[in-house]
């Protein structure tokens, strides 16, 4: 009976193993917040046309470059800005010539109450709130073009008293969600996924404002034999694809 | 890099804000673990589970409830902007607010643990000297206690000066204002500025360390004197 039980755990524990084993994913691709949920659209069209299997971790470029140069077992990076992917080719740690801008950013200024956002400018410049979230222009590229297209409006100076910063652009869009913020600047694909009524409470900044948010990917060094990883940054380029990201809030270069 | 470059008000605001926590916990914190060394009731598992939630939850829970009661609908939020008009999150208030409940633990389960050692006969010898309890509490309770108090003053202290996923969530990283160390090294770390990072927060090691040192050399000697 015992000696039963026993036989019967270790056909447990190899089972567990073997399916592990199944499950395990072809490429695991380091995406930045802010293109969560186009990814996520993206990862399942390719799963389903391919039969590979994705696996996907987030978090802001900046954390995502740390961990891959602590040896993250990362196949291809996603990045929300084109420096870290240069670095990382520059650092040795990516693929030659695999780096490409596979969407540009586009900066609306959103709120979770007032309609009157569509006015943009003039919303910002009458200064009848009392909180503006960015995402934080040190570590964040929306933050950054955010403060750029303020700065251009000659804004800066006036809302700074009022600004609150987010770690990353997805926790801006939080502050702004929960009403806590009044207003706040967010990536477009962000407002889109959510529904359609947020859609109507947008301002987009004018691209002129700020410098193109260019979002590149690059495949680093461990999959340089990875077809699979190859294979997606392939399906990037495709135009079906560059169709879904642009309809999804981004700009396709 | 060199060290008078980098910014400092993020320290000066960390230690303010622990300390006033302190304050605040010790005051809060002084009632309820004497309700519960003392009370039969049959609710006290349940006070006792709920004091120690803050041990178990990820900060981010703790910082998403707080983000959504801030707010100017939120149970906390919107009478308070009635009460002062003015909001909770994203200020200095607002953080106080979370690191006493953040800290809660820290300061009660250690007084409790002193109040329940120092028993009923030395309350019961004060009264048959016609002690009142407030003075019977104040004049033996406290001084009995003293080492209790450190414990929970330092705990309560230095876990909030470790603080940080409730304050990302409602603090906003405003300078000066709610940039506390643990942001600050967080965004140094994030900007790829290691040696700025790593100079806060070996500091930061460095601080808590003979914080906590203090605490286990004073507890030493008031062993031997109280025993």
């Amino acid at each position: 009976m015992w000696h039963n039980l026993s036989m019967r755990m270790v056909v447990f524990f190899l089972l567990c193993v073997n399916s592990a084993t199944v499950v395990a994913s072809d490429v695991h691709a380091g995406v930045a917040a802010n293109f969560a949920t186009t990814f996520k659209v993206l990862k399942s069209r390719f799963e389903m046309e391919t039969g590979y299997t994705i696996i996907e971790s987030r978090g802001s470029s900046g954390k995502l470059y740390a961990q891959i140069r602590q040896g993250a077992p990362f196949d291809v990076f996603l990045s929300a800005d084109a420096a870290l992917p240069l670095r990382l080719e520059n650092e040795g740690l990516a693929v030659k010539g695999s780096r490409f801008s596979y969407a540009l950013g586009r900066l609306v200024l959103w709120s979770a109450t007032d309609k009157n956002v569509a006015h943009g400018e003039a919303v910002l410049r009458r200064g009848a709130f009392r909180h503006l979230a960015l995402a934080n222009p040190k570590i964040a590229p929306y933050g950054a073009a955010a403060k750029q297209a303020l700065v251009t409006m000659d804004l800066w100076e006036i809302v700074q008293g009022n600004v609150v910063y987010g770690e990353n652009v997805a926790q801006t869009y939080q502050f702004v969600a929960t009403a806590n913020a009044e207003l706040g600047f967010v990536a477009l694909a962000q407002v889109l996924s959510k529904s359609n009524a947020a859609a109507t409470r947008v301002w987009e900044v004018p691209q002129t404002y700020y410098q193109p948010i260019r979002q590149d990917a690059v495949v680093l060094n461990r999959a340089k034999h990875n077809r699979a990883a190859t294979q997606f940054m392939r399906f990037l380029k495709q135009p079906a694809v560059r169709e879904v990201i642009e309809q999804t809030g981004y700009g396709v270069p | 890099m060199s060290l008078t470059s980098i910014d400092l008000s993020p320290i000066f605001l960390t230690l303010k804000l622990a300390g006033l926590t302190t304050v605040v916990l010790l005051l809060v914190g002084t009632p309820v673990s004497w309700w519960l060394s003392r009370t039969q009731r049959r609710w006290k598992p349940a006070v006792e589970a709920v004091v120690a939630l803050p041990l178990v939850l990820p900060p981010t829970v703790l910082g998403f409830y707080l983000l959504l009661a801030f707010g100017p609908q939120g149970w906390i939020g919107a009478p308070w902007q009635q009460l002062t008009g003015s909001a909770l999150s994203f200020t200095f208030t607002g953080l106080v607010i979370a690191s006493v409940l953040y800290s809660l633990p820290f300061v009660v389960q250690p007084l409790q643990g002193t109040f329940e050692a120092i028993g009923h006969k030395p309350l019961e010898a004060a009264a048959c000297l016609r002690a009142s309890p407030v003075d019977a509490f104040f004049s033996i309770c406290v001084p009995m206690a003293v080492r209790g108090y450190v414990t929970a003053a330092v705990l309560g202290f230095a876990h909030t000066l470790g603080e940080f996923g409730v304050v990302l969530m409602v603090g906003g990283s405003i300078p000066g204002k709610t940039l506390v160390l643990s942001i600050s090294i967080y965004e140094h770390v994030e900007s790829l500025d290691y040696a700025t990072a790593h100079a806060l927060s070996a500091g930061l090691l460095a601080f808590s360390f003979v914080v906590l040192l203090a605490v286990y050399v004073v507890n030493r000697r008031f062993r031997y004197r109280i025993a």
